[in-house]
């Protein structure tokens, strides 16, 4: 059947398969070598299951840093997933008891399946969705708890494995560009958070950045309008 | 092992804290229609936060100690390249990072 959401959550998600797996064991590799095991590469991959995040508190744990710090982090890096929620809360409206945990598991690469999806039988599209969701959070606990297993094993030096992150943030970034005509916001971004580098210092400059670049945002919301 | 109680703490609150993120916009916004202003930043906010995000990988480069960050910068460099070429994302991340993992043992 073409509709069958089980099957098409499945083929969508195999781009999602192949990059969680690879950003996954990336991510167990550099939390074992920095003395956390297995059980704490499955425990933050089910539980947090954020990438960018969990990349991040590997340096947070590492230089123990206090928890309101690691709190404020967290909500610096992951407030984009704010945004996500707003365009889903009419797709995801009435999916009963499928929707808590479609909520909990919206990642950048689960929304960007799942904003997409053509169905129009409400109920096809909270099962599909759901799916995508549950699948993706499958890949990426496999990921993070087989770069764990294979980190302690691995007979050769894995060292710069950590910059697969770097480069998921420049491939969305270059497709984001791509995709648009409109540049400002990502320049704005990308000045903004340089500035407040250079300014601010490295341990320093996030919510600097944040903050100018909400404001940036704001100003320039006609310019950005009246070019569509 | 490090403090295992601070580690699973630190754990327990960004696991709090990005949910919350993710729940936020449906409990706040309900039943009720999304206000033009939040919509707009959410449309264009993901176009600047990967921005900040990609500098935030990069923070630790030093520009005054040999190789000057040059590793990072040419695969950063080849990770754009291969994905205007191929739009793969898979292909970008995987070749740039092995790109990077060369040069560092090379430069």
């Amino acid at each position: 059947m073409k509709n069958n959401p089980l099957k098409n959550a499945f083929r969508d998600s195999l781009p999602v398969l192949s990059g969680y797996i690879v950003l996954g064991i990336g991510f167990g590799i550099v939390l074992e070598k920095n003395g956390y095991g297995v059980l704490y590469s499955f425990l933050m991959s089910l539980l947090i299951y954020a990438g960018s995040m969990q990349y991040a508190s590997v340096e947070l744990i590492a230089a123990a840093a206090s928890l309101p710090l690691v709190a404020l982090t967290t909500l610096m890096v992951n407030a984009r997933h704010l945004f996500y929620g707003i365009s889903m809360i009419d797709k995801y409206k009435g999916a009963g008891i499928k929707k808590p945990y479609m909520i909990f598991a919206l990642t950048d690469e689960t929304y960007s399946l799942t904003c997409y999806t053509k169905y129009e039988d409400e109920k096809e599209r909270h099962l599909y969705c759901f799916l995508v969701s549950l699948f993706n959070h499958c890949y990426w606990v496999t990921g993070c708890v087989a770069g764990s297993l294979i980190g302690s094993a691995l007979p050769f030096d894995t060292r710069g494995i950590e910059f697969s992150m770097t480069a998921l943030f420049v491939t969305v970034f270059a497709e984001q560009w791509l995709g648009t005509k409109k540049h400002l916001p990502a320049i704005a971004g990308l000045a903004a958070s340089f500035v407040c580098l250079v300014v601010f210092g490295k341990d320093n400059f996030l919510i600097p950045a944040m903050v100018i670049i909400l404001v940036a945002l704001g100003f320039m919301k006609d310019r950005v309008k009246n070019d569509e | 092992m490090m403090n295992s109680t601070y580690a699973l703490s630190a754990i327990l609150i960004m696991a709090a804290v990005t949910a919350l993120l993710r729940f936020i916009p449906f409990l706040v916004m309900g039943n009720r229609k999304t206000p033009a202003y939040v919509e707009y930043l959410g449309k264009v906010l993901p176009y600047a936060v990967m921005a900040m995000l990609v500098v935030y990988c990069l923070k630790g480069v030093d520009f005054t100690v040999a190789p000057f960050g040059v590793c990072e910068f040419i695969s950063v460099g080849v990770v754009v390249g291969i994905h205007v070429w191929k739009r793969n994302t898979l292909l970008s991340i995987v070749l740039g990072t092995l790109c990077y993992m060369l040069l560092i043992r090379i430069m």
